[in-house]
């Protein structure tokens, strides 16, 4: 066994630090766009709007079905061949789209999920007063089965941001795509590869540690 | 005037409200009694739509919705001229207590959010729940709930108001508080349809009692005509049970 290059893996934490941004810039918009799309399915799943429903079934199923890298290179690599317009995608909106569709199909399931297990009180008090369909999502099961979702949608959240480092599969040069350069050139796979894990898992821990403080805010209705 | 017309509801095979005619004057307060299971709760139900009635109409004034043909509309129109006391105050969990006051008058009625607000801290006052204001229901013990559950019915200023066993649910300690709320909210002239096994309560605020038993109206009259005085054998045989 050699030992490790200290000095080169502190060398790397600067240039690897650079890409975070981007990293966080595109877990950040994919989950966004995803809670508002997952969102939607979701309350879709539990009206049920005729035909829409076959359509939002299917979404989910293929979504769920295939995976993430699967889908990225049919959007990035495929869609283009058929539909000319989106020659002009590049590699970071691929992998935002894709990011999106993907989690939007689990994270719709975990709030769908939510959203039928609000007690059933909560239902007949907003239509006994009076409210509509959209009225009683938006201002009382939503904001209740948000609580309810809360902690599997942060754990998709570090999923996502992990799933970022297949954008460098589109050649997107984001943390792993850029790790993977620098090792090429030094041929020290383990200590960059080391520093960009330890990288990941730092950013999980920090979310980790603001998912605390969000559950602490969602339950303060529930505290005695 | 609320009128309402063969009123009928099933579940499966069973007949829950069978074909139930009943007029409320406007300011008339009624109180229904009768055993367990014989479609009280589910008349209050159906008059909101909360069930839905399989036939029969109901007029709330100018406004008829009837069963077969009822749409979206109709139901809404006719859920905001009613507002719910439920028995296990069913308020909303994620609002505070002022909230849960304003949600209805805000999101339903239209009002600007600082009129509300001070429609509800008069309110607050109204049920002595000024200092919980900024609390969640969670916070509140069982009789507060409920008042602020009236509070809530209470602040939609409803052509009439639904009350199914409001203190069934509560610890015996606060059935007082709740019933003495609603005695306030009667001297108003409210109109007021109330399921309870509060007789002595039923006797002193109502104006008619409404006996049912198995989905029918057996008997109604004045508290007098009803309690000192029943005809029919199901009525004396259903008192001498709970007296």
């Amino acid at each position: 066994m050699r030992a490790l290059d200290y000095e080169y893996m502190l060398g790397l934490v600067p240039i690897l630090l650079g890409y975070v941004p981007l990293t966080l810039m595109m877990a950040g918009i994919a989950m966004a766009c995803a809670l508002v799309l997952s969102s939607l399915l979701a309350i879709e799943r539990v009206i049920k709007v005729p035909v829409l429903d076959r359509f939002v079934v299917l979404f989910i199923s293929f979504f769920r079905g295939t995976p993430l890298l699967v889908q990225l290179f049919l959007f990035y690599y495929g869609l283009p061949q058929v539909f000319a317009f989106l020659t002009q995608i590049d590699g970071v909106t691929a992998a935002i789209m894709g990011l999106t569709l993907h989690f939007s199909a689990y994270m719709s399931e975990s709030i769908r999920a939510a959203i039928v297990g609000i007690d059933r009180s909560q239902w007949e008090a907003s239509e006994a007063i009076g409210m509509t369909r959209l009225q009683m999502m938006r201002r009382i099961i939503l904001p209740q089965a948000t609580r309810v979702a809360a902690p599997t949608l942060v754990n998709y959240l570090i999923d996502m941001i992990k799933s970022t480092s297949l954008a460098f599969t589109l050649g997107v040069t984001e943390m792993m795509g850029a790790t993977q350069k620098e090792a090429a050139g030094s041929f020290l796979y383990f200590e960059a590869f080391l520093v960009v894990a330890v990288l990941y898992w730092i950013i999980v821990e920090v979310l980790s540690f603001f998912q605390k403080r969000l559950e602490t805010y969602l339950n303060r209705a529930y505290a005695r | 005037m609320i009128r309402l017309s063969s009123l009928t509801k099933r579940f499966g095979e069973q007949t829950v409200l069978d074909g139930i005619d009943l007029s409320i004057e406007e300011g008339e307060r009624v109180v229904v009694i009768g055993p367990s299971g014989t479609g009280k709760s589910t008349l209050l139900r159906c008059i909101n739509f909360l069930d839905r009635p399989d036939h029969g109409s109901i007029k709330i004034g100018d406004l008829t919705v009837t069963a077969e043909r009822a749409n979206r509309r109709g139901i809404l129109a006719l859920r905001r001229r009613t507002a719910f006391v439920f028995q296990n105050y069913s308020l909303f969990a994620n609002r505070t207590v002022r909230e849960n006051i304003t949600e209805g008058l805000i999101v339903v009625r239209g009002w600007p959010a600082s009129k509300a607000r001070e429609r509800a801290d008069e309110i607050l006052r109204d049920i002595g729940l000024s200092d919980r204001a900024e609390a969640y229901p969670s916070a509140l013990s069982g009789g507060q709930q409920q008042r602020v559950g009236i509070g809530r019915a209470m602040a939609l200023d409803a052509d009439l108001m639904l009350f199914d066993e409001p203190t069934s649910a509560l610890d015996p300690e606060w059935v007082g508080e709740v019933l003495d709320l609603m005695r306030r909210v009667a001297e108003t002239r409210q109109t007021m349809l109330i399921v309870t096994h509060e007789m002595q309560f039923a006797r002193e605020i109502a104006d008619r009692i409404v006996f049912m038993d198995a989905g029918h109206i057996v008997e109604m009259g004045s508290p007098a005509a009803i309690f000192d005085d029943p005809k029919d054998r199901r009525t004396k045989n259903f008192l001498r049970r709970v007296s």
